[in-house]
């Protein structure tokens, strides 16, 4: 008897690998049941039509798994979702791709987001835009923002994102599922496309928090590749816990619901997330961030001043676009940068490149390397009271296709409450913790709720994150046929 | 405020080829951005020290052990314009 | 035009760039190329692929700190990497990671010239240009091998100490003595394993202000070192007689013609826009990786040199002996074996005598024991062999090996140990030589000659003419 597709692309990882160890369902049918799914999110770049392989017999075997086109694949395009790339077949694969394998992942696809990582609403891609499977005229946020679409809307069992100033996190938010952004160092980098590299993490993004654990406990570990990367020492452990007594949240009031830009009903389900930890036993306490507010003003400044030299090596020579006709090797090189990127890349290279630029060293990037210590000043100080952290995710629900292209820095004010975290190297999850309806009227839309801890504490994250995710109670999106 | 000059000055270090309404656009939005920006100059950072890194980390060496390198047909295929051997480029001085 | 020195000061500073003696690339598994065809050495960490990232070869820190603790240099307790962002097709990231700020070390010495810093860089790329002349100018087109990129490379940065031209080669040729001693490089200039930037700027004689300086590059032995030096100071001199002004700007010699030119437009170029390398982690080399890298440096060359000095050899022996550690040891050996020995003539010994009989009997790598060498040594000193005689003995030494002893007793070179035998052949002579023997008496010294032949033809030359 052949499973009902849409049953089979609504369960989660630990979910269908429980059915395959049962024998109840086979993986072929798993993985076919994603192949066949018509991607009408504009959520892949590319997808596989047959597994690469023998499901195998690793903690993983069978999931069916999608990928940020931001890790390399060896031989299967990958382009960061950038015209400059457009073709590239890499010569090698990431590490966390690989280690997902290894355990018996299956990759579904290598999925759309914003260019080179850079947006908060997916639009950046120069391979067209993903929309919410929860309103289709609505972005899926970004950058990871196919990843996002792709496990909210029924096109992958869970799905591997990276997030520099909250691109697992809010598009988690934004698609009503689950996305971590671990601990800097835990997963390695190497085989990711770099945007700005000492803030770059991968994660997963996942239907639930227990999907979060399996997957990041098959992808920490330190890779010689990668001089960056620490691991968690295999300290992962699979959530279990129901009540969250004897633990302390903090909240700081400016840096939270009341923050300005702040959608009333993303307000509204954050205050009603607080309630749900103190009637799990937490303590709720005020906590003061002084320097959070100043996270966007140093992450606009240091992550384009990595990018911009990150992205100096797309110069038409190796591999990758190559403009024709120039006259000489410095028209090659601007003809083929102006070819090869879209906008907000230029932007944030222009950004980054005058911030770096004689003169004005001392007053950007300098200043906001020490913002940077303030910020994770701020937070250490806050861990010594507390044992989390909690904010909304993001300050809206996903806003309409086009709403913000025009205004970058609106746009920017998306990663308010995610960059913080992103500048301090910290570990935060966010969780689908209600629906609200978006300021303009219409249906009910996804809220994130964004829990933060100490760097290395991940298993602790995914146990309270565990136990406020029973809590909560969040109906995710029926799959459509 | 970032004007047109500093707009085509910046351009042309990152390598960059800007169209007319690009290089107004940029002024305008790396100008608004930079201003946003701009109020961490209010801070005190007096004796702050920068963080670039956050990894506690030292000494992550490699032993000087060789390992395969690539085959040149699959790296030299990516080229856009390979030449033989190698990888051909307009001249620095044409 | 007089000689410029009489107006001006020269002020030299030096960049030499030492490739590393390793069996991997800076930053990737890669084994460095020297000649093999094109792109053979290349993986995505030095090809710039996306996502490929950067880690520290292990032994050039080791080959690093040992360059530096040989120049004398104080180690960064902690140095970080940094991004030198410019573009050019030799460099495939866009940026050449380098140190910036704090350097592996700093604050070092050789003989009278102050290291201002060593620090760890990879190498660029190779580039020909294709064009009619094979020069960057007329090329049309450019091929990049990327077998050299990420070649693991010391920069060594001097004070501007050096006041010449040939004050600068001499140095040079000291650092690289120095760099090869400790075993991190091959530092051949022909090959590029060693490569020499020079800043040269001049200042009115007797001025302390600094000239403007310009940078000449591609010099690529130690004698167009020398010779572009002098030629870039004479234009400068001349530029300055003129009233004119001197243009910071990166030079370019042509060893062929002599020619000085400007390298590229650097309008730009200044702008590097360095920023801490985020793919890496900081240095900080441990007590024991100090130790590991200073254990195997032996006594320096600048060392030696002093020391020789100390004992009395002349400059020339000194620095020669200073620059070759075996012939250095040769002698050391024999002034270990007899104490009494004048270093002096020990140094003579070997530098002449040893190396001219190896070289005349082409047995560059015969060796003669500190034994017989103190016995040849001895004898002389004794004026029982004449220095003929003892070179007639090291001969043998060096063709057929031998007992020193047995050598002359063959050879029938016995001293003239009765010296009643000796008077009664000098008598002879000059009964035999009248006429000459009339002449020396009335003062002519010249006239000695055929006296002193008849002698040391009854003596086999055993007599010594002193
Ligand atoms: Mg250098
Ligand atoms: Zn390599």
């Amino acid at each position: 008897m052949t499973p009902d597709p849409r049953q089979l692309r609504s369960l989660t990882v630990a979910g269908g690998l429980e059915e395959l160890r049962s024998g109840r369902l086979d993986a072929a049918d798993w993985f076919g049941a994603y192949a066949s799914a018509p991607d009408d999110l504009g959520a892949f770049l590319w997808r596989a039509e047959t597994p690469a392989g023998p499901a195998g017999e690793g903690e993983l075997a069978g999931a069916p798994i999608a990928i940020k086109d931001i890790f390399c694949t060896d031989g299967i395009t990958t382009t960061a979702g950038s015209r400059i790339l457009e073709g590239h077949r890499p010569v090698f694969t990431a590490t966390a791709v690989e280690r997902l394998t290894q355990a018996g992942a299956r990759v579904v696809g290598k999925t759309n987001m914003d260019e080179f990582a850079m947006g908060s609403s997916n639009e950046n891609s120069a391979f067209g835009p993903v929309q919410n499977p929860w309103d289709r005229g609505r972005v899926p946020g970004g950058s990871s923002g196919g990843s996002a679409a792709a496990v909210a809307g029924g096109l992958a069992a869970a799905a591997l994102g990276t997030d520099t100033g909250g691109s697992i996190r809010q598009p988690a938010s934004l698609c009503g599922i689950v996305g971590l952004k671990p601990t800097y160092g835990a997963i390695s980098r190497s085989g990711m496309i770099a945007f700005a590299s000492s803030l770059d993490q991968c994660g997963p993004l996942t239907r639930d928090v227990t999907d979060a654990a399996i997957l990041l406990r098959a992808m920490e570990g330190r890779d010689p590749c990668d001089s960056t990367s620490v691991g968690l020492g295999g300290s992962v452990e699979l959530p279990a816990r129901t009540d969250l007594s004897g633990l302390r949240f903090g909240v700081a009031a400016d840096f939270s619901a009341s923050a300005e830009g702040v959608e009333p009903g993303v307000a509204a389900v954050f205050d009603r997330s607080v309630e749900a930890i103190r009637e799990l036993g937490g303590e709720i306490v005020d906590v003061a961030l002084p320097h959070a507010d100043h996270g966007l003003s140093a992450y606009y400044v240091i992550a384009p001043a990595e990018a911009s030299a990150n992205l100096a090596r797309f110069d038409g020579v190796r591999y990758g676009l190559r403009a024709e006709g120039a006259a000489d090797l410095t028209e090659m090189y601007e003809r083929t940068r102006a070819q090869g990127f879209g906008p907000e890349v230029k932007r944030r290279i222009m950004l980054g490149t005058y911030a770096l630029s004689a003169g004005y060293y001392d007053a950007y990037y300098g200043r906001a390397l020490r913002v940077r210590t303030k910020i994770a000043d701020d937070l250490a100080r806050a861990f010594e009271a507390v044992d989390f952290l909690v904010t909304p995710t993001s300050p809206t629900v996903a806003f309409e296709i086009g709403a913000k292209a025009a205004d970058p820095l609106a746009m920017y004010l998306s990663d308010y409450f995610t960059v913080p975290m992103s500048l301090a190297g910290t570990p935060a999850i966010s969780i689908p913790a209600g629906l609200a309806e978006p300021p303009g009227g219409g249906p009910e839309l996804p809220v994130g709720l964004q829990i933060a801890a100490p760097a290395f504490a991940e298993s602790r994250l995914l146990d309270a994150a565990f136990a406020l995710e029973s809590a909560l109670g969040f109906a995710p999106l029926e799959v459509a046929a | 405020m970032i004007d047109r000059d500093q707009v085509l000055h910046v351009a042309k270090l990152a390598r960059l080829e800007l169209s007319e309404a690009e290089i107004t656009n940029m002024s305008g939005e790396l100008s608004a951005i930079l201003e946003h920006v701009e109020r961490i100059g209010q801070l005190d950072l007096e004796g702050v020290e920068p963080t670039s890194h956050v990894v506690p980390l030292e000494n992550v060496l490699r032993p000087d052990e060789p390992r395969p390198s690539w085959p040149r047909e699959r790296t030299l295929a990516e080229a856009p314009d390979p030449a033989g051997d190698a990888y051909r480029v307009p001249s620095p001085q044409a | 035009m007089s000689d410029w020195r009489e107006r001006y000061e020269a002020v030299i500073g030096l960049e030499v760039h030492v490739q590393l003696r390793t069996r991997t690339k800076m930053f990737c598994g890669c084994e460095p190329s020297f000649g093999d065809e094109p792109n053979l050495h290349t993986c995505p960490v030095c090809l710039a692929h996306p996502g490929a990232l950067p880690v520290v070869n292990e032994k050039a820190v080791g080959f690093a700190l040992a360059i530096a603790l040989a120049l004398g240099c104080e180690i960064a307790p902690r140095s970080i990497f940094h991004r030198k962002n410019y573009f050019y097709p030799d460099i495939p990231k866009g940026y050449q990671i380098s140190q910036y700020d704090i350097p592996l070390a700093t604050a070092g010495s050789l003989g009278d010239v102050r290291v201002h810093r060593v620090h760890l860089e990879e190498d660029t790329a190779k580039m020909i240009h294709v064009g009619e002349s094979g020069r960057i100018q007329a090329s049309t087109e450019s091929l990049v091998d990327f077998n050299r990129a990420g070649t693991p490379l010391v920069e060594i940065v001097t004070e501007p100490d050096l006041s010449g031209p040939a004050e600068a080669r001499a140095w040079a040729q000291l650092l690289r003595e120095t760099v090869r001693q400790t075993g991190a490089s091959d530092v051949s200039m022909e090959e590029g394993s060693l490569r020499c930037d020079a800043n040269v700027s001049l200042r009115p004689a007797g001025s302390k202000a600094l000239g403007t300086k310009t940078e000449l590059k591609n010099m690529n032995s130690f004698r167009f070192l020398e010779r572009g030096i002098a030629a870039e100071l004479e234009r400068q001199a001349a530029v300055l007689d003129a009233g004119g002004q001197i243009d910071q700007e990166t030079l370019h010699f042509d060893p062929v013609d002599g020619s000085i030119t400007s390298l590229r437009s650097k309008e730009y170029a200044h702008d590097y826009r360095y920023l801490p390398e985020p793919d890496l982690v900081p240095l900080a080399p441990t007590d024991e990786m100090i130790a590991a890298a200073g254990a195997s440096l032996g006594e320096l060359p600048a060392d030696r040199e002093r020391r020789y000095t100390e004992h009395g050899l002349t400059e020339a022996a000194a620095r020669q002996l200073a620059f070759d550690p075996e012939l250095a040891a040769e002698v050391d050996g024999i002034l270990a074996a007899d104490p009494g020995l004048e270093p002096r003539l020990v140094a003579n010994w070997i530098l002449n005598d040893l190396t001219a009989a190896r070289r005349q009997l082409s047995k560059p790598d015969a060796t003669v024991g500190p034994t017989d060498h103190v016995y040849l040594l001895g004898a002389l000193a004794a004026k029982e062999l004449s220095h003929q005689a003892a070179r007639q003995v090291l001969d043998e030494l060096v063709e057929n090996g031998g007992v020193p002893a047995e050598i002359v007793e063959r050879l029938g070179l016995g001293g003239a140990e009765d010296s009643s035998e000796l008077e009664a052949i000098v008598e002879q002579a000059l009964a035999e030589n009248a006429e000459a023997a009339e002449k020396v008496r009335a003062g002519k010294a010249g006239a000695v000659g055929p006296i002193v032949g008849a002698v040391m033809k009854a003596t086999k030359g055993r007599a010594d003419g002193g």
